[in-house]
């Protein structure tokens, strides 16, 4: 039975993919926080501190799994399941090369984003079981935001579905073949603003997922460790988990929608295994130099307040993200055969 | 309307900008000491423990043990003993111990001495969870700088 064989090692790829990027990204974010700052960051464990993720998993791991007095304990308990679940669910549509992809449906791009609108439940509804004021405060700003940058995210998705004509990912990419200026961020000819659609695209996937200078749910200056205030050992473990691998699909979207996905940027196309590598190889490479931009950027700005993330949705990202669909609708009716 | 568009272009350049100095910031090579692994020379008039300076040739204790240093020491933390010595003029060193556990580092001894025989020491890594790691016998102290 291939399939089912094929199915078992996706599950397994899929997880310790999860789980590695959990754990490794860990240690880039403290390396890359270090050099930023102009020090070394973690370098006592192991070599260049490498084994610094297992030492910290298992320190997480030996903590009691506490529930404190006044938490509704089902809430506590689902709830970094419900952060940690969905963004796995994802990594099975993700197509890492034109045929290293666990299910490759039509409505891939959909399903990515239903899982991720679970993702804030999850905070919420931890937040809340909490019995915690921090939490809920946390639990409350996580709401808004998430429902503010849904939009202008949704609707720059919404373009770039009628500039593809598919929500399969993997047929997304596939009209990116050919050269590099092929990729959507340079298609100028389809929409003049698809830089900005791009930016648009990774500003709100870095507030999707409660990243740095839109960490409200953490926000730990202010609200102690917000919505993690009350979790002990693992639970917070698979919070944090649950945050990268939200990362990686963030910056994967990113890499599908507008970077080309596994295309290389000039048009080579070696065929059979060495093909599906060099697929990968350059999925990979935009993937992580995203994901390099995403840790630069959470050490290059300060948090920013409240009323200003959301002036940035409302007033700036939504308008622009709207006028970017009118400007392509008209661009692929005037220019059909583009 | 001009102003919205004035103040997103300067923000968003703003931002890169950012970006810029931060990306420099990477490659340049860091600044940190790795503190238990290496460290800096202390400077010269850091005052630590005080340590008796050795003669330049024969590399003996240049105190002639006229105790000032004992009387001018407000905490009473140090003790030495001398002895007369067949051909040598004057008396000679025998035991100098200073309790660090209760010296306050005023200095008094090094005023005191006219001899030109104490100084304060460089070293400022002392700690430990034994008290008697801190009763240092300063002849020994010299003998290993010799």
């Amino acid at each position: 039975m291939p399939e089912l064989l094929r199915v078992i090692l996706f599950i397994i790829f899929v997880l310790s993919f999860a789980g590695l990027n959990a754990a490794y990204l860990v240690w880039c974010e403290r390396k890359g926080a270090g050099h930023i700052q102009r020090r070394i960051g973690p370098k006592e464990v192991g070599p260049y501190g490498l084994l610094q993720p297992l030492a910290d998993g298992a320190k997480l791991m030996t903590k009691q799994l506490f529930l404190p007095k006044g938490v509704d304990p089902v809430l506590f308990m689902v709830a970094p399941l419900m952060v940690m679940v969905p963004a796995i669910m994802s990594f099975l549509v993700i197509p890492f090369s034109e045929t290293f992809v666990a299910r490759e449906i039509n409505i891939g791009l959909l399903m990515v984003f239903a899982f991720a609108s679970v993702n804030v439940l999850g905070l919420l509804l931890g937040s809340w079981g909490s019995a915690n004021k921090y939490a809920v405060i946390a639990g409350a700003r996580c709401v808004s935001q998430n429902v503010a940058y849904e939009i202008p995210m949704l609707i720059t998705t919404i373009t770039m579905v009628m500039v593809t004509n598919t929500m399969n990912l993997n047929d997304i990419i596939r009209a990116q073949s050919g050269w590099f200026f092929h990729w959507h961020l340079f298609r100028l000819d389809i929409s003049l603003l698809m830089p900005v659609a791009f930016l648009i695209f990774f500003v709100c996937s870095l507030a999707e997922t409660n990243r740095a200078p839109f960490d409200m749910a953490e926000a730990e200056s202010e609200l102690i460790a917000g919505a993690y205030t009350e979790y002990p050992g693992m639970g917070f473990g698979v919070f944090f988990m649950g945050e990268y691998a939200n990362i990686v699909i963030g910056c994967a979207l990113t890499v599908i929608l507008f970077l080309g996905g596994w295309q290389a940027p000039i048009p080579l196309d070696f065929g059979g295994f060495l093909g599906v590598l060099w697929g990968m190889f350059w999925f990979f490479l935009k993937l992580y130099a995203l994901i390099f931009t995403v840790i630069w950027i959470r050490w290059t700005y300060p948090r920013t307040q409240f009323y200003g993330l959301l002036n940035l949705s409302w007033k700036v990202l939504i308008p622009i993200s709207l006028f970017n669909l009118i400007l392509t609708a008209l661009q692929i009716k005037i220019f059909p055969w583009l | 309307m001009s102003g919205y568009f004035k103040e997103l272009f300067d923000g968003t350049k703003s931002l890169f900008i950012g970006l810029g100095i931060t990306a420099k910031y990477f490659f340049e090579p860091v600044v940190t000491m790795q503190y238990p692994h290496e460290h800096i020379e202390m400077t010269p008039r850091f005052r630590g423990h005080i340590e008796l300076i050795g003669d330049e040739e024969t590399g003996e204790p240049k105190c002639v043990v006229c105790g000032m240093c004992q009387k001018g020491c407000p905490t009473g933390c140090i003790s030495l003993a001398g002895e007369k010595r067949e051909g040598v003029k004057g008396k000679v060193l025998t035991e100098y111990i200073l309790n660090f556990t209760t010296c306050s580092l005023c200095g008094q001894c090094v005023e005191n001495c006219n001899f030109g025989a104490l100084r304060f020491s460089r070293d400022f890594n002392l700690a430990s969870p034994r008290k008697e790691d801190f009763i240092f016998d300063l002849i020994k102290r010299l003998k290993e700088q010799n």
